[in-house]
């Protein structure tokens, strides 16, 4: 299998980033590996990380609430309110950093979060699209991301060394 | 119009560019040779280089160089590296998830 690009882009001005990219597979998966536990469980947390689902309700208005759990055991709650779904399309949301019981922390920036699947020639093209409040906000999740993302790169390092 | 490092990395042929100073300064004309489109139209990609802060031009002597803003595109580094790193890890287990639901089913 070609190793896909994963297309990032900043847009300051809009508060935004987007990420794109293509998965060999039909939409109607792709769509279910991004809303269904089971399987969302398996691959969000970026390695070494690993969620976990404490509830889902994937409806307008509901919510995903679950964890990342790291390799010496620590633990970041998360959760998602889903705004609008369109069943094999679209689905908007709003994310955010809470406790384990779900109450949002306000010291993290909230996330508005729009993924949009569409066929592609290869399988499925997914579009997301994370809008923040201020620009400020998206310097932070950034920053934040510098530690995770740093942490992510050693996984995929061993992983290699381990072959 | 939009003037960031960003806009100015968005572009094959502004990669290009800098990619050709990150080893030595350069002059418009000798950045020109490198590729197939027009004078003009390289001049117009260093333009935006410069309006996005990725280029300095200098003059020595007679002849005006183009110099790489290093300090510049260490901004996009810090800002997309973790990031990106991120979802790749995150899409390529997505990969693997979506592979493994192919064989289940078939």
């Amino acid at each position: 299998m070609v190793t896909k690009e994963t297309l990032i882009s900043k847009d300051a001005a809009n508060k935004k980033l987007k990420v794109v990219r293509e998965f060999d597979a039909p939409v109607e998966k792709v769509w279910k590996a991004w809303t269904e536990t089971e399987l969302l469980d398996q691959w969000w947390a970026p390695r070494p990380w690993k969620a976990n689902t404490q509830s889902m309700d994937f409806r307008e208005g509901g919510t995903w609430q679950y964890y990342m759990e790291g390799p010496d055991g620590s633990r970041h709650y998360c959760r998602a309110d889903y705004e609008t779904i369109v069943p094999n399309k679209s689905f908007v949301g709003l994310d955010a950093f809470c406790d384990e019981n779900g109450k949002i922390n306000d010291d993290f920036p909230r996330m508005h979060w729009k993924c949009v699947f569409s066929k592609s020639d290869s399988g499925t093209k997914v579009d997301v699209e994370i809008t923040f409040a201020t620009e400020a906000d998206m310097e932070k999740i950034i920053e934040m991301g510098f530690k995770e993302g740093f942490t992510a790169a050693h996984g995929n390092l061993d992983e290699l060394l381990a072959k | 119009m939009r003037r960031d490092v960003f806009q100015g990395i968005a572009d094959p042929t502004r990669r290009a560019i800098l990619n050709l100073i990150i080893v030595q300064a350069m002059t418009p004309n000798a950045l020109a040779e490198h590729f197939h489109s027009s004078r003009q139209a390289v001049s117009k990609h260093i333009k935006i280089l410069m309006e996005c802060q990725l280029v300095k031009q200098e003059y020595s002597g007679r002849e005006i160089y183009c110099h790489l803003n290093t300090k510049k595109m260490k901004e996009v580094d810090k800002w997309l590296k973790p990031f990106r790193t991120q979802w790749e890890t995150r899409f390529e287990q997505l990969d693997t998830v979506l592979k493994n639901i192919k064989t289940k089913n078939s």
